[in-house]
């Protein structure tokens, strides 16, 4: 319940200045100020634009679906917004823990391709519908690599409780485990223990260092998820002007951006989550300067609650500062490009990726 | 009443009222997005019964998989042939009559079966079934099974692409 309220209050505060880091970063990217005159340096800019957009009137087209148009953000938001529920923000704070996690995840999350349908169909414009039609087309495409990069990481830490993925990846994992032990490169031949060294020796990415490429196509997967440049070809501006929500305006226009940004914070939360070590701390205990004792407190003291928070929450802005980066730096794909990319590059990548996770998981017993 | 209850009830009544609306509604599409109520409504009591991974598979399955592409078929018919896709009603005396004879016949059965004194209820374990002993069972107790399954979704895999992909000549109308 806590983490619901928790949830929703983060994702909306962090929409209205991920909006704000959005035009501020493509300022600097293209070499001009971006907003400046709203607040010091522009900081209110996107709180005046929301004021705004709830002043608004709910304008629905004459000849559209009326019912379909208009439930169609509600269901958008809800199913990304419900990904969160599974969640573990600290050792001991989060969503729900179900035995599920990350398999309940992605497919409540693929619910979202209903209502991008619906506001696409209901809106009764040819713009909206081929911007529906690419999108459903592209999301549908891309969660097969996506899939497969997270089976890569299922396999190796034999579990689909997110939870527990996260224990696995720092000092604390003989909390659930008592006898589980940690390698250097998880080759236990090697003889190197890490199990209470921790740090980023102990997180995935490093544990399993080919997870490096995992985690690439899990990034521009969730990149095309979430309909982010080079992959925003369903609301391409120059062609399809804004794609499934051309004919929203105020409040639903503005639920359907909240969850587009939501997508973006979710799928950063599952990467860090995943591959970056979640809530533990990249320092390493070195000898007696025990760094990852100092930066990360004890499951279920306050001290844990904060500084886990404070490393995912950290981890996951950075990564959508990624997003904005790649958004403005790179042009986007055409449609023939961003399929052959899907199916002829990164699916078999990523089944190839499951094999050898496979054999890398024996490696580690 | 126990918050369980309510939500169980929820639940039930998504379900009843969309499977009903699927009935009763003329357009095509909305029928559709019915059934998609239905398959969630029914995931929600998977869960209550302690079945979630039945109930994800379920939304990951029907609701994610099977139902999008069934709405966007829909959809391209629909839209692209001008024509709207309504049901009609066809056969009226023998529909109902048929309908009739197998909600009885169920609702006989249920009301004779004695589920509680069954075999199989009794000597079911009555701890939740875990994710672990479920991969367990299927690839050793019902492997044979499994790898059936396999194969039957390549066989589909297979006729999907024939039909789709070898019906013109490549190179002559090939964009």
């Amino acid at each position: 319940m806590y983490a619901f309220l928790f949830f929703l209050n983060f994702v909306l505060i962090y929409t209205i200045f991920a909006v704000y880091a959005e035009r501020k970063i493509s300022a600097f990217i293209q070499d001009r100020y971006g907003p400046m005159e709203t607040g010091p340096y522009g900081l209110l800019q996107t709180v005046a634009d929301l004021l705004k957009l709830l002043q608004k009137e709910d304008i629905v087209p004459l000849a559209a679906d009326k019912r379909i148009f208009k439930v169609a953000p509600l269901i958008i938001f809800t199913s990304v917004f419900a990904g969160f529920a599974v969640l573990p923000l600290t050792s001991d704070f989060g969503g729900s823990q179900i035995e599920t996690g990350i398999f309940y995840l992605l497919a409540i999350v693929s619910l979202d391709v209903i209502g991008i349908l619906m506001a696409g169909w209901g809106s009764n414009s040819k713009y909206a519908l081929l911007g529906a039609m690419r999108s459903v087309a592209q999301i549908i495409s891309y969660e097969i690599p996506l899939g497969l990069s997270v089976v890569c990481v299922i396999m190796v830490s034999q579990s689909l409780n997110l939870q527990e993925i996260v224990y696995q990846q720092g000092i604390f994992i003989n909390a659930i485990d008592p006898n589980a032990q940690n390698f250097l490169f998880g080759i236990k031949a090697l003889g190197i223990e890490t199990t209470h060294i921790g740090g980023f020796l102990t997180w995935n990415i490093f544990r399993i260092p080919f997870f490096f490429l995992a985690y690439l196509i899990f990034f521009i997967a969730s990149l095309a998820e979430a309909n982010r440049a080079p992959f925003d070809i369903p609301i391409a501006e120059s062609e399809l002007v804004a794609g499934f929500h051309v004919e929203y305006s105020g409040f639903r226009w503005a639920m359907i951006m909240l969850s587009e940004y939501g997508m973006m914070l979710l799928i950063s939360f599952l990467g860090a989550i995943l591959f970056w070590g979640g809530w533990n701390t990249p320092l390493p205990n070195i000898g007696s300067v025990a760094l990852a004792d100092w930066t990360s407190g004890e499951p279920g003291t306050i001290a844990g609650h904060l500084w886990g928070a404070f490393w995912l929450v950290s981890k996951a802005l950075l990564t959508v500062g990624l997003q904005i980066w790649i958004r403005w730096t790179y042009p986007r794909l055409r449609l023939d490009q961003l399929m052959n990319l899907s199916w002829k590059y990164l699916t078999p990548g990523a089944i190839i990726l499951v094999l050898v996770s496979a054999l890398w998981r024996l490696l580690m017993i | 009443m126990p918050i369980e209850n309510i939500i169980f009830y929820a639940f039930l009544g998504l379900t009843g009222l969309s499977a009903l609306f699927i009935l009763l509604s003329k357009n095509i599409l909305y029928s559709a997005f019915a059934l998609i109520a239905t398959f969630i409504g029914m995931a929600g009591i998977f869960v209550l019964l302690g079945a979630e991974f039945v109930a994800i598979t379920q939304i990951l399955v029907y609701v994610g998989g099977i139902l999008i592409l069934m709405v966007f078929g829909i959809m391209l018919t629909n839209r692209l042939s001008q024509a709207k896709v309504e049901t009609e009603v066809y056969n009226k005396f023998f529909g109902i009559l048929i309908s009739a004879g197998l909600f009885y016949i169920l609702a006989k059965a249920i009301e004779m079966a004695d589920f509680a004194n069954m075999g199989w209820m009794k000597n079911a374990p009555s701890a939740p079934s875990s994710v672990q002993d479920l991969g367990m069972k299927i690839m050793t107790d019902y492997v044979l099974v499994f790898e059936v399954i396999g194969i039957l979704l390549l066989l589909a895999l297979i006729g999907a692409v024939r039909i789709a992909g070898n019906t013109r000549e490549e190179g002559t109308d090939a964009a």
